[in-house]
């Protein structure tokens, strides 16, 4: 009779692999940290954070988005109010360069870093396009030295030579979900598709930001074989939404992320991804409140957006700051970013 | 100072059911999408601070700043 093998704890295995030596956990290893009981998400998320001022520092990255090109997108992300296939109450808009300088205006008046540019397309064409170089001119003419992203979907080469030689420094393309359950969340193009866009980015010395949704109906395994997929990509940074069921799109009647639940993704995917900048992104109103937006910022949580979204609203930048503040956490200074 | 005859989440009349959900939505996340004076949908622009609605009959509102 042979002795059953000594079960070891995916905390333990963590505290070793990825807090002393850098090295993100398995798939296997983030599903075991996905299923962990709830009266362990507490450990999981001290080691979260740990890891996170070991590997990334004690700073936070703050951000703020808007969105130039509102609705009528023809892609069929079935999670996306702007969407032009789903009877959404959102309707299309073109915010003007003066909205766009002011907003970027009220970004860095937050104490913000990035500010990133985003429009709801399949990908640019030559007005989008225009458009974006004629706001960063007007940006920068405003004496805002913001470091400036964009979201403007999938790229060709060319348009991706172009964003650099306009000073864009960062690019947001989420891969949204698992390679596994992609096709049940978008028919219009395909993961592969994106992860092309992903590697033209990281190839012209941008930086990529890519990131995700969670409550897609995605099984716990797949959740795991996103942040490991993720992990691939080696990303900057990594955006984590958690879904907002918005009226008119299919997933309208998906329940809200649980905050238990929210709470052990970030902390499976800060180890993960434990040099990367993960960011708290939309939903967290919804699925976390004041005092979940607290833990998950002491969970591995490094960056955050601030203010409004794209479509729906955030909490007010001040609420925030404060917090930060309450946390003794310091915002990533511009200085540091340059 | 109008009166909110539909309601400005879901684009109902508000006499006509329970906009318990609508309301906690406007309150958390959502700006309004329908005018609440003839149910048209809005042109929305949210911004990092704050959203701006256009009713093509009933003109433009913005988030108090």
């Amino acid at each position: 009779m042979t002795a059953a093998p000594e079960q070891i704890d995916v905390l333990d295995e963590a505290r070793e692999q990825v807090l002393e030596r850098g090295v993100g956990l398995t798939e296997a290893q983030v599903l075991k940290v996905l299923e962990l009981p709830e009266d362990r998400i507490p450990e999981l998320l001290a080691l979260a954070h740990e890891v996170r001022e070991r590997w990334c520092g004690p700073e936070v990255e703050v951000e703020g988005i808007v969105s130039l090109k509102t609705g009528g997108c023809p892609e069929d992300c079935h999670f996306c109010s702007q969407s032009g296939q789903f009877p959404s109450p959102v309707r299309s808009a073109w915010l003007d360069i003066p909205g766009l300088v002011r907003a970027a205006r009220q970004t860095r008046d937050t104490g913000a870093t990035e500010f990133c540019i985003v429009a709801a397309v399949r990908g640019p064409d030559k007005r989008l396009l225009s458009q974006v170089r004629d706001g960063i001119k007007a940006i920068r003419a405003d004496g805002n030295d913001i470091q400036i992203a964009c979201s403007l979907g999938m790229l060709t080469q060319e348009q991706v030579d172009e964003l650099v030689a306009m000073g864009v420094h960062r690019y947001n393309h989420n891969l949204e979900t698992a390679r596994s359950h992609f096709p049940e969340v978008v028919t219009t193009h395909s993961w592969e598709e994106r992860w092309d866009t992903l590697r033209m980015i990281r190839d012209a010395g941008m930086e990529v930001c890519c990131g995700g949704i969670i409550g897609m109906g995605e099984t716990l395994a797949q959740r795991a074989e996103f942040a490991v997929q993720l992990a691939e990509l080696e990303p900057d940074e990594v955006p984590l939404n958690f879904l907002i069921p918005n009226p008119g799109t299919p997933y309208e009647n998906y329940p809200v992320v649980e905050g238990a639940e929210a709470l052990r993704t970030v902390g499976a995917f800060r180890l993960a991804l434990p040099r990367t900048i993960l960011r708290f992104a939309g939903g967290r109103e919804l699925t976390f409140g004041d005092l979940g937006a607290k833990q998950g910022m002491l969970g591995g949580i490094n960056a955050i957006i601030v203010g409004n979204y794209l479509t729906n609203l955030g909490r007010p930048a001040q609420q925030d700051l404060d917090m930060l503040e309450e946390l003794s956490m310091p915002i990533k200074a511009l200085s540091q970013t340059l | 100072m109008t009166t909110a005859v539909y309601c400005a989440f879901c684009g109902k009349e508000e006499a006509d059911g329970d906009h318990a959900f609508c309301r906690q939505r406007l309150s958390m996340i959502d700006p309004p999408r329908y005018c609440p004076e003839c149910a048209r949908r809005m042109v929305v622009q949210v911004t990092p601070d704050g959203w701006t609605a256009r009713c093509s009959r009933h003109g433009e509102t913005a988030s108090a700043r």
